[in-house]
């Protein structure tokens, strides 16, 4: 006597298969949508108290990154300008413009204006702009062409694979200092000389493949 | 913040822990000492006596079940009708955590999902000059400490201030700190501090007050403020002093009174015995080769300690094994009743009751000299001695006499380079004698500097309060007003009864930093501003004066001393700043305003020293009359020594002395509220959140008290139930209970702790109070005491090798020799007895880890560490590490990144104390890093083992693996994440660590990486003046050091870390499990002397004959 039918057969079969692919699926879809920009906000525009366009101020009147976030060079912060710096040129243009009612009053309260953070790394991670631009990594590289963003967005995922993805071979990424701020600069179109050119910059600004743990968590 | 935590520790007072109390009598520890191979070196009684509590506690980290422990009852009342046999746990039990801990294993998954918040930036509206956003500043100020100012640097992050450093500049710190100036951080932020002006406890106006003030003050001036009172604790703030000049002429006939409870009452009093008025003496201890400490911890209590510390240090710092040495070095006799710092770093240390202490002190007049000192003898030695435990009432012990013959000889052998300190405790009597002997050796004016007192008008303050206290109850006092944080009716002497007078008083008006005691029987209260928050300026222990800056706006709208005191000049609400600049104005040499930013910029105002006193001499007649007094309180004291088991009805009711000490943590109870303070073990008790009745060994055997019993303590008619703690090295006959415990209000965290001493303390007895009396209440107290927490196997190998007694398998925690051994054996930390041979590089399977970069190396030098526990404190301070409160310390989960070991060895009745600090080893072949499944521990480029709190899932295998017990875990939330206030307190530099994370020491790791960034954008090697670890810089004795190992392969000069390494006293602990510590010790190299048989005998349980002979 059957207790089955022979179908059970190929049922259990399947079942099988599809426990194992389901299973993988979904640890692909867990690990995908980890990286995925929903998650990494990339792309994301946020809503700020006032619409500022990197565009304008970088792309159309050539403002140099380091007139707003001055401590780039100096501090693990890049600094964030305060409403004072808005003021310094909107007290003379633009200063009735509606656009600008929020700085102008934060500058006459003394209350600072609330940005939300584009760019947010989390609390457990210790990232330093100062060493990266001494190092020869330029914004473009982490931040993009800011200016053809009228809005901002953060450009990279952000995720500690894509910030192991240059630790571990810095060179790749390297560029002359003066070029740091020079957010079109390409290398050399000719690979050789591309390569040849890291190499130098490599040694001549002591690059160094840092992945201990320490070098980012604290 | 995380001081809500410490909220737990007083409901965990209760005496129903469940867990297994540690039956343990001292018979049995003698019985069983004697046959018995002990270690040599050892934490407490159970170790000594090997019980298997002990062995349970050493082999298991966490005692057992510690998890299922009840809660505390006010979390979870028991229900009532709860019979024996059905007294389950209330906390998790083990079905219970599965179910927990697999529904959080399902939630956990779901909790990577959740995405970033999103999160606000928020700009300056104008940038502050200075502030480069991401970079602290620093900033010179002072705290004030008892009236006497600290010079620190204090960090700021964007306008909070997170860490306090020393300021090498200034002659109170030179760059190292005390534990309190660590501290002074949690106290700015403590939400226990008041918040507004109180009106009949009722929250008030600020500018009711001032009104009420100035109506008050108008009615009296009429009068020449006849009624008027105003009582502070030792002020030496110039411009408070130029305010009461002016406050004197306009009330001529108001009062100042002064109460500082733990402050120079003997000391000012010896001295005004001794040369008519109360100059201050202060100690040059470069130049001192022989010192003798009575009662006296000035390397770590009081003001001065940390110059001291470091001064003492620099005389001791042993390298190299050169024949200069003998000469080099300084030796140090200490004689006390309690074991101190300064005690155990100690050469010779005699444990004696404050009478022999007096009457040894006494002897040693008469031994070198003294004028004055009657000759004839009721002192000396029974010549035949029957028991030479057993004196003639009066008489010295044979080995306190052997001990004064060789201190004597040896302070006559170095004039003018010898030392005798009497402490604070010690009486007037003693304190003359002190000073009699440095004149007659001629110590004045070389080791001894006498000056006048940095106080503003040095009044006697036991004096002064009770003048207060008497025209009070007289009703001459209508308005009184108490500044700075004084609480009287806390801390005044029990005899005076200050609350009964103070309600005679028509209006009270209170300043403090907290609602406390006094402030609860004041009409008004005002909040003081904290040192951080206000401008002043103080004097340091010797005078020097410096200016305080604030780094933050009152957090609570408090107002600082001098902007009370404008108040009550009828000025209003001046600034701080103007009043600090007035009184400078024309006092600073040159243009003032270049000047003042000067001074500011430096913290400390040069020239401002007080000058020595010349021709300053100690009267005869009251040296003669000290002598007197000793003599007759010598005769009169109790007769000791006898038979401790023979428990007659005498021998039981044989008076006890009662002495009294400024907390080691918590001071006279003004730091109370600070859960930092609490929860530090103390130095030499390691007890936490508690203070208990301190007695030796031998007293507790011959009282017949049970472990940790309850107890009333009376003396004069006054009664204390307290409990009691055995601490070996305490005199025996005597308790000690340290001041500050008992509070009513202290906040959330620091009321309900312990027990209160004051009750116990009158006028005329402040310090010690001979014919005390215990008696047995038959309960058990339950202290979270950490001596036996993280304890270290110091037996090796099997227990076959152990049975057969193989003397090489015992492990060498802690290494020392006499000086005398180590020039004998200049390698004697790798020989046996002493210690062992490292194995060798080569020793392993795998290659050895190459170091191209940096190669981070730390050594602790056990010859000048003095336990003083700064160092903790700073770690805390630096590393957002929390408090868990006393009921999790109990469990062994406090979370301190470096502990002190305290260790004891020889003798259970006169032990000789050891101290040592012990963090994170950071070994090269560390087993922690073995077992981590997920690669949360791992080693760095640099040497380090690093430890990544976002990777680790808390299973807790690498502290398990851990030989040295240096890892903490995250048992609970103790990190408080959420309250503003913590939020501004914590380092940003540093992650605050969630629930079931694993944590450890990490060198700093965060002070490392600045470095190397900022070495790296300016292309400059690092400084080791830039980069020093927060244990180091806080050291007083600059006992730890920590640098590169391979500093000379960059360009930077060889570091100090490679020196003291490069010693033959270094050496690593437990290196014989060949993980081959980065942190490693130079063992402790004593100077006794020759003549004094060393009291730490080689053979080092033998039990002496001692103990035997009362056994029979």
């Amino acid at each position: 006597m059957q207790t089955f039918h022979r179908s059970a057969n190929s049922l259990s079969k399947i079942s099988i298969a599809v426990v194992v692919v389901l299973a993988g699926g979904l640890g692909w879809l867990g690990l995908e949508g980890f990286r995925s920009p929903y998650v990494t906000r990339q792309g994301e525009i946020h809503e700020q108290p006032v619409v500022f366009s990197h565009e304008h101020h970088v792309a159309g009147l050539g403002l140099d990154c380091r007139y707003c976030h001055t401590s780039v060079e100096k501090s693990n912060f890049a600094g964030l300008p305060p409403s004072s710096t808005c003021i310094n040129c909107h007290r003379l243009i633009w200063t009735n413009a509606d656009l600008l009612a929020p700085v102008r009053e934060s500058y006459a309260t003394n209350t600072p204006l609330r940005w939300s953070r584009v760019h947010d790394l989390p609390d457990f991670v210790y990232f330093n702009h100062s060493i990266h631009v001494a190092k020869g990594m330029g914004c473009a590289t982490c931040h993009g062409e800011v200016d053809k963003m009228p809005l901002m967005y953060e450009n990279a995922p952000l995720t500690m694979e894509w910030c192991l993805d240059c630790h571990r071979n810095p060179g790749k990424n390297v560029r002359p200092r003066s070029e740091i701020y020079n957010l079109h600069w390409q290398p050399p179109a000719d690979p050789m000389r591309a390569a040849a050119m890291r190499a130098v910059l490599v040694k001549e600004y002591k690059l160094q493949s840092l992945t201990s743990c320490s070098t980012c968590h604290r | 913040m995380d001081s809500a935590k410490g909220a737990k520790a007083k409901c965990a007072a209760e005496p129903s822990r469940p867990a297994q109390p540690l039956r343990l009598d001292l018979e049995t520890v003698r019985r069983e000492l004697r046959g018995k191979r002990g270690p040599d070196f050892w934490r407490s009684l159970d170790e000594l006596a090997g019980t298997a509590e002990f062995q349970e506690l050493l082999h298991r980290e966490f005692p057992r079940q510690a998890s299922e422990w009840i809660e505390p009852p006010a979390e979870a009342p028991r229900p009532p009708q709860d019979g024996a046999g059905a007294a389950g746990p209330l906390g998790t039990s083990r079905r219970a955590f599965l179910q927990l801990s697999s529904a959080s294993l399902a939630l956990a998954g779901l909790t990577a999902c959740t995405r970033q918040p999103i999160e606000k930036i928020v700009p300056y509206v104008e940038q502050p000059e200075q502030v480069v956003p991401g970079r602290p500043l620093f900033f010179a100020t002072t705290l004030t400490q008892g009236g006497f100012g600290v010079g620190v640097l204090a960090e700021s992050h964007e306008g909070r201030p997170t860490k306090i450093e020393g300021n090498t500049e200034h002659p109170a710190s030179l760059g190292s700190t005390d534990m309190f100036a660590q501290a002074a951080i949690l106290e700015l932020y403590d939400p226990a501090r008041s918040q507004s002006v109180l009106h009949d406890g009722g929250a008030a106006m600020a500018s009711t007050f001032l009104v009420a003030v100035a109506q008050l003050l108008r009615a009296k001036q009429a009068t020449g403020g006849q009624g008027v009172r105003l009582l502070t604790g030792a002020v030496t703030s110039p411009t408070f002093a130029a305010q009461m000049k002016a406050f004197a002429a306009l009330y001529p006939n108001a009062r100042w009174h002064r109460w500082e409870p733990a402050g120079p009452l003997h000391s000012r009093a010896a001295a005004v015995r001794a040369f008519g008025r109360p100059v201050e003496a202060r100690y040059d201890l470069s130049h001192a080769d022989v010192i003798a400490a009575f009662d006296s911890d000035f390397l770590a209590a009081g003001p001065g300690s940390v110059p001291y510390a470091r001064q003492f240090a620099d005389r001791r710092r042993v390298r190299e094994a050169s024949p200069e040495l003998p000469q080099k070095m300084n030796r140090l006799y200490a004689v006390e009743t309690t074991p101190s710092p300064t005690g155990s770093i100690a050469d010779h240390r005699l444990p004696l009751p404050p009478a022999e202490l007096e009457a040894l002190l006494l002897a040693l007049a008469r031994q070198v000299g003294v004028a004055g000192a009657p000759a004839t003898a009721p002192i000396a030695a029974p010549a035949p001695a029957p028991a030479p435990a057993a004196p003639a009432p009066g008489g010295l012990s044979a080995k306190a006499q052997a001990f004064l013959e060789a201190l004597a000889a040896d302070l006559l052998a170095h004039p003018g380079a010898s030392l005798v300190v009497a402490g604070e405790t010690t009486s007037p009597a003693a304190q003359v004698l002190a000073h009699a002997i440095n004149e007659k050796l001629g110590n004045a004016g070389k080791t001894v500097i006498y000056a006048e007192p940095a106080e503003i008008d040095p009044v006697d303050h036991l004096q002064s309060l009770a003048e207060l206290v008497r025209d009070m109850r007289a009703g001459q006092v209508d308005l009184l007003i108490m500044l700075g944080g004084v609480n009287p009716v806390y801390t005044a002497p029990a005899d005076l009864d200050f609350a009964a007078a103070l309600a005679k008083v028509a209006t009270r008006i209170h300043h403090g930093m907290y609602v406390d005691e006094t402030a609860e029987y004041c009409h008004w209260h005002v909040p003081a501003a904290h040192d951080l928050e206000c401008w002043g300026d103080a004097r340091a222990f010797d005078g020097t004066a410096s200016l305080a800056q604030p780094l933050i706006e009152p957090l609570y709208g408090g107002r600082s001393l001098q902007e009370v005191m404008a108040v009550l000049l009828g000025h209003g609400e001046a600034l701080g700043y103007d009043l600090v600049r007035a009184t400078w104005n024309g006092q600073l040499p040159g243009d003032f305003e270049a000047a003042w930013r000067k001074v500011l910029h430096d913290g400390v105002i040069p020239g401002t020293q007080l000058p020595p006193l010349g021709g300053v001499a100690v009267a005869g007649a009251a040296v003669a009359q000290a002598a007197g007094e000793i003599a007759a309180a010598a005769q009169s004291a109790p007769q000791r020594g006898l038979d401790i088991n023979a428990a007659t009805e005498e021998e039981v009711r044989r008076p006890l002395t009662l002495c009294f000490q400024p907390d080691p943590t918590i001071g006279d109870g003004s730091w109370a509220s600070n859960v930092w303070l609490q929860e530090l073990p103390k130095p030499m008790t390691k007890l936490t959140w508690d203070n208990a009745v301190l007695i030796s060994p031998a007293t507790h055997q011959r009282l017949g008290l049970d472990w940790e019993e309850r107890v009333r303590v009376s003396v004069n008619g006054r009664k204390l139930d307290a409990a009691v703690w055995v601490l070996p090295g305490q005199a025996d006959d005597t308790l000690t209970l340290s001041l500050g415990y008992g509070r009513r209000r202290a906040g959330e965290n620091g009321s309900g702790l312990g027990f209160n001493a004051y009750v116990l303390r009158t006028a005329a007895t402040p310090w010690s109070a001979p014919g005390a009396a215990l008696e047995k209440l038959g309960e058990r107290y339950i202290f979270a005491c950490t001596q036996n927490h993280h304890a270290i196997d110091q037996e090796q190998g099997i227990d076959e090798d152990r049975l057969a007694g193989v003397e090489e398998e015992k492990r060498h925690i802690l290494r020392t020799a006499t000086l005398a051994e180590f020039l004998k054996d200049p390698d004697f930390v790798a020989h046996p007895p002493h210690g062992e041979e490292a194995p060798p590089r080569n020793m392993t399977l795998y290659p050895n880890r190459k170091y191209e970069g940096h190669s981070w190396g730390m050594a602790i030098d056990l010859n000048v560490c003095t336990g003083c526990s700064a160092c903790v404190v700073a770690c805390q301070a630096e590393n957002n590490i929390p408090v868990v409160g006393k009921d999790q310390v109990m469990r062994r989960r406090e979370m301190h990144w470096i502990r002190v070991d305290r260790y004891f060895t020889g003798d259970m009745d006169d032990p000789r104390l050891h101290v040592q600090p012990v963090p994170c080893m950071q070994c090269e072949n560390a087993p922690c890093e073995l077992v981590c499944p997920v690669g949360a521990t791992v080693h760095s480029a640099e040497g380090l083992n690093d430890m990544t709190y976002n990777r680790c899932v808390g299973t807790r295998y690498c502290s398990n693996n851990c030989p040295y017990k240096v890892r903490r875990f995250n048992f609970l939330r103790y990190s408080d994440g959420k309250s503003p206030l913590a939020a501004m307190m914590y380092n940003p530099d540093v992650t605050v660590r969630m629930r079931g994370v694993m944590e450890k020491c990490t060198y700093c790791v965060q002070r490392i990486e600045h470095a190397k960034i900022d070495s790296q954008v300016s292309g400059q090697p690092i400084a080791e003046q830039r980069l020093k670890t927060a244990c180091q810089q806080a050291c007083p004795t600059q006992a730890i050091v920590f640098g590169d190992l391979n500093a000379e392969k960059h360009g930077a000069p060889v570091a100090e870390v490679s020196r003291w390494k490069a010693s033959p006293l270094n050496y690593g602990m437990l290196d014989d499990l060949n993980t081959r510590p980065r942190t490693t010790y130079l063992a402790r190299v004593t100077n006794p002397n020759p003549r004094l048989a060393p009291t730490a005998p080689a053979a080092p349980t033998a039990p002496t004959s001692e103990p035997e002979k009362r056994t029979t």
